[in-house]
């Protein structure tokens, strides 16, 4: 018996063992399309919070349109517009040579959370560092601080605090979320499930899914308890 | 606490309800048919989100036969068979083969299609589908499909992608994400005449495989439901011996499909 057949069999459940395997490489397609676009999408927000908070208007106006957009929209339907809509220009594509990226479904996907997340992230960013007390840059400019030195040094350790959490949250949004991408054929979490469900008509496959999505966003939230505790280490009561 | 408990009795009762429904004798005077609406021409919603189709003519007719009041329910695929368990409609009229598999779940009606399997691909592909030919490419059909089984048992060495409707299978075959689609003659046909007539074509027959592919398509119902079986096997086999079988066919099809 391989490993990921374990968890069905100490729970009794034939089927849980059966589809266990094909459950477990969901569950690390899942991991991936998540880390992977939270991350790029983690970056990405730091230079559009930046750019929206101090950058030229045009800059302002575009990256509002694009937060606005992506907020917005369900991101079903910006999954669809992205595998199916981009999809459909393949000789384009080809011409300049990414068609190898919009060929893959999970390429399209990873694209569409990138940008999905990256526009919540960009408005919890923003958020944060608008909320830092005006005194704090009036302060860092007294001392003769560089601008870059005072995001960098004085508003993004305490900004990031406060944005810590929402972040958390659109984490754990993003591990939920993911689960669309069974749409466009991905087997993550969801659609090894689905194929388990399809195969046996066993519902309680479902509940499965739903736990081990829950313990999933448990394992965040004690990661998230302990960066919190981490980056408050100099508040802390002693 | 309380909530989560609730919970859990909720989904527990839901796959209780699924798994067993009261047996019952009783006299049907309203049938409620369950179809998915996305396989043309069997079944389809039109823009006027009107059900048509092959199935949705021969299934009326076969109603007024049985001199009982018919109405439609359009299901997703995936989910076809646990909502006939969960009684939502009494029998599925959707395409569905009457597999082994199945026959775990529900009892089939006699068969009214026969169809042949096929492989499509762009205009420029081969037309050996064996699975060493196919080796390394990327071939598609429906999820929860006899065609899905097919290529899993058979086609291991190749990217086997699995839509929730043959239309994305279609579409995706159309963008050249899929070289090559396994599934069923006639709706393939429907899209190779229509939409994918400037890009795909039929590549070759795909043999029978008796235990994935079954004897062919019927209706299936509860297996509680005794005397239903019995009214839709008459029915068929009445249809299938005066004729009236073979107009429905005619106005649909082009070639026999039984």
């Amino acid at each position: 018996m391989s490993w990921c057949e374990y968890p069905g069999y100490l729970f009794g459940s034939e089927v849980f063992q059966n589809y266990g395997c094909r459950m477990a490489s969901g569950l690390w397609v899942t991991f991936e399309l998540v880390v992977i676009s939270v991350a790029i999408g983690f970056v990405l927000a730091l230079g559009l919070a930046i750019a929206r908070l101090y950058g030229p208007r045009w800059a302002k106006a575009a990256i509002n349109g694009y937060t606005t957009f992506f907020r917005g929209t369900p991101l079903l339907c910006q999954l669809f517009l992205v595998y199916y809509g981009l999809g459909q220009f393949r000789l384009f594509w080809q011409d300049v040579g990414l068609w190898w990226f919009f060929r893959e479904p999970f390429y399209c996907a990873l694209l569409t959370f990138t940008v999905n997340t990256a526009a919540y992230q960009a408005e919890i960013l923003r958020g944060a560092i608008q909320s830092i007390p005006r005194g704090q840059f009036e302060g860092a400019m007294a001392l003769g601080l560089h601008r870059w030195s005072t995001l960098r040094l004085v508003i993004m350790p305490q900004a990031m605090i406060l944005a810590l959490r929402p972040l958390g949250n659109e984490l754990i949004v993003m591990i939920k979320a993911s689960a669309i991408a069974s749409l466009v054929t991905l087997f993550d979490l969801m659609g090894a499930t689905r194929l388990a469900f399809a195969r046996s008509f066993d519902l309680t496959i479902y509940l499965y899914a739903a736990l081990i999505y829950l313990l999933l966003v448990e394992v965040i939230r004690r990661v998230w308890d302990r960066l919190e505790l981490r980056l408050t280490r100099h508040m802390a009561l002693r | 606490m309380k909530g989560f408990v609730r919970l859990i009795a909720a989904a527990v009762l839901t796959a209780a309800g699924a798994t067993g429904v009261l047996a019952q004798a009783k006299e049907w005077k309203e049938i409620r048919i369950g179809t998915e609406g996305a396989y043309p021409p069997f079944n389809n919603l039109n823009a006027k989100k009107e059900l048509e189709g092959f199935e949705i003519d021969y299934a009326n007719m076969l109603c007024e036969k049985m001199k009982v009041k018919c109405t439609w329910v359009v299901q997703d695929w995936d989910g076809i068979i646990p909502a006939l368990l969960a009684n939502k409609y009494d029998i599925i009229i959707a395409g569905m083969n009457a597999t082994d598999e199945r026959k775990k779940q529900v009892d089939f009606t006699a068969v009214y299609t026969k169809t042949p399997i096929w492989a499509i691909s762009a205009k420029s592909a081969g037309s050996d589908i064996s699975p060493a030919a196919l080796k390394g490419k990327a071939i598609g059909t429906q999820g929860s499909t006899i065609h899905a089984n097919f290529l899993e048992k058979f086609y291991k060495d190749s990217t086997i992608r699995l839509y929730p409707t043959q239309e994305e299978a279609n579409l995706d075959l159309a963008n050249g994400r899929l070289d090559y689609i396994i599934a069923d003659s006639l709706s393939l046909e429907d899209f190779l005449n229509g939409k994918g007539k400037d890009c795909c074509k039929k590549a070759a027959d795909v043999p029978r495989d008796a235990t994935i592919h079954g004897p062919g398509t019927a209706g299936a119902v509860r297996k509680a439901d005794v005397e239903l079986k019995a009214m839709w096997d008459k029915a068929i086999a009445e249809s299938i011996a005066d004729g009236s079988h073979k107009k429905i066919q005619d106005k649909w099809f082009k070639f026999p499909i039984l």
